[in-house]
């Protein structure tokens, strides 16, 4: 029991990271039909920018998080602006565009940080953990929930309280009737890629604090995420969060009780039986909506 | 009176079909002018080339002097031309008044749009009076009545402070005492407006219809008034030549 127990903030930060990821990839593909294969390498882009910070001041780790989401956001803008823009409504063809930035990001990051994996050291206060109820729950784990829970909390507040978010629901929702209400739509569109693509560049300061930094830091991640956008509807911030944290504590426990590789195999045929059933996902709705 | 919207030349071809073949259009500065024709006439094609959605073939479109054709739509609404769809098109998951706030929007300035408004503006509240849709305002657009959305989306209209407004079928799909408040809305809207109205309701277009231009296969077929259009014997054989019988009567 207390094994097992001690497994639940496992999961549930991993299906917190998993849905920071899957945020973004959910938003661009609801909003523009985009695929983005290169989201991983945001991640990336951020857990390195976590790396490069560290030993600048005393609290890098926390300024490592609004300079991760500003480099990979400028990321995800740059992409969308110089490439992806030309390639809307041609689903396959982005596909193949974005795996191909994919690999270049990776090249690149190795030419830059060298192929071995490098180390971010945590600050002294992310070490550690408290014991409650006889559940260990380690102050890194904790971070990463928390860290999560409120970006969740923010992105929900920014689309239904700000008028630029609201303009996002309405390109979403109808991409003709928001043009026609005088919204500069490739603005918006820009605009959330910026957004997506920065979630995932705090993931990726997230994920320095479980595991080591290397150039294919993305390719682990960018599937699962992928499972979670699928399994929880397209383009929906609910279906995300339930797919996410149902996702991260099957793979903490098929982990526990298997190993990696077959608890990989069980997650697929999970999905696969999911789909089967709801093929739309968790949340089937009627037109489109992100919240 | 001076001519608002000037369409000359125009031609769309589609797949080797002309949806518009060599139309000339001029519409005054605060007229209300109904758009008539058979299925395939061109009448949508028209109101989506004036509005950005689709690029013509030749020919070009001046609104108040300049040139539509080219720009994008979200530039076309800023300049002041708004239109409303076939089918009524509202955001259903946003709230009325969020969907009236939204069309209002463009007008904030950028750094506004991370602020949260409170309240609504004097155009919002204008809007929601006209569309009748005050004590409904905080329901989500998607449990409104046919009739409702259409007036929404004009209300939507509205709060853009458009100079020209494109209404395509606004009685479409609705009741008779819709049609009527439809009816009213209008004249209350073209009596400080410049509206160009498609229209199939001939009881309708005799009620609230002043100018009529009628389209056929893409082109002008006769402009005039109401029992001017209808007495064309062209006109008549346009519409009675039909076998789904949208006659003139």
């Amino acid at each position: 029991m207390g094994a097992l127990a001690n497994q639940l903030p496992i999961g549930l930060s991993i299906a917190a990271v998993l849905l920071l990821i899957a945020l973004g990839l959910t938003f661009t593909f609801g909003q523009m039909g985009v695929i983005n294969m290169a989201h991983g390498e945001f991640i990336m882009a951020g857990a390195y920018t976590a790396y490069l910070l560290q030993g600048l001041t005393s609290q890098s780790f926390l300024i490592a998080l609004p300079v991760a989401f500003a480099v990979a956001g400028a990321m995800g803008l740059l992409l969308e602006w110089a490439l992806i823009r030309r390639f809307y409504g041609r689903p396959l063809d982005t596909l193949l565009l974005t795996w191909g930035v994919s690999l270049v990001l990776q090249q690149l990051a190795r030419d830059l940080f060298g192929a071995p994996n490098v180390q971010v050291t945590a600050p002294g206060w992310l070490v550690g953990g408290v014991d409650v109820l006889g559940v260990r729950l380690p102050h890194n784990r904790v971070f990463i929930i928390a860290l999560a829970v409120l970006c969740v909390v923010g992105v929900w507040l920014y689309l239904t309280r700000l008028p630029a978010g609201r303009r996002m629901r309405a390109v979403v929702q109808n991409r003709e009737l928001a043009a026609y209400s005088g919204i500069a739509t490739g603005r918006v569109d820009r605009f959330t890629f910026l957004l997506g693509s920065g979630l995932a560049g705090v993931a990726g300061v997230a994920l320095t604090l479980v595991g080591p930094v290397g150039p294919s830091l993305g390719t682990f991640y960018i599937v699962d995420a992928f499972l979670v956008v699928v399994a929880g509807g397209l383009g929906q911030l609910r279906g995300a969060v339930l797919a996410a944290v149902a996702l991260g504590f099957l793979n903490g426990y098929l982990e526990f009780w298997t190993d990696a590789s077959l608890a990989k195999v069980l997650v697929f045929v999970a999905i696969v039986a999911f789909l089967q059933v709801r093929p739309q996902g968790m949340f089937v709705v009627k037109g489109r909506a992100l919240v | 009176m001076t001519a608002l919207l000037e369409v000359r030349g125009l031609r769309v071809v589609f797949d080797g079909f002309a949806a518009i073949d060599g139309l000339d259009l001029t519409v005054e500065e605060g007229e209300l002018r109904f758009l008539i024709g058979p299925n395939g006439a061109g009448k949508t094609t028209l109101i989506d080339v004036v509005t950005g959605l689709t690029k013509p073939t030749a020919g070009s479109v001046r609104f108040d002097g300049q040139e539509l054709v080219g720009r994008r739509e979200h530039r076309i609404v800023r300049l002041g031309v708004g239109r409303t769809f076939q089918t009524a098109t509202v955001f259903e998951e946003l709230t009325v008044v969020e969907n009236l706030d939204l069309a209002d929007s463009f007008r904030l300035p950028l750094r506004s749009l991370l602020r949260r408004r409170r309240g609504v503006s004097d155009a919002v509240a204008a809007a929601l009076e006209a569309a009748d849709l005050t004590a409904l305002a905080d329901k989500p657009a998607g449990v409104l009545s046919h009739g409702q959305r259409q007036w929404l989306e004009i209300g939507m209209l509205l709060v853009q402070r458009p100079r020209l407004l494109l209404l395509d079928e606004p009685v479409a799909g609705m009741s008779r005492s819709e049609r009527e408040r439809t009816g009213e809305l209008l004249h209350r809207i073209a009596a400080t407006h410049t509206v160009v109205v498609v229209e199939h309701d001939m009881e309708f277009l005799r009620k609230y219809a002043r100018k009529v231009t009628v389209l056929h296969q893409g082109r002008v077929l006769r402009e005039g008034s109401v029992a001017e259009v209808q007495e064309d014997p062209k006109v008549r054989e346009v519409y009675l030549g039909r076998a789904k019988g949208k006659a003139v009567t």
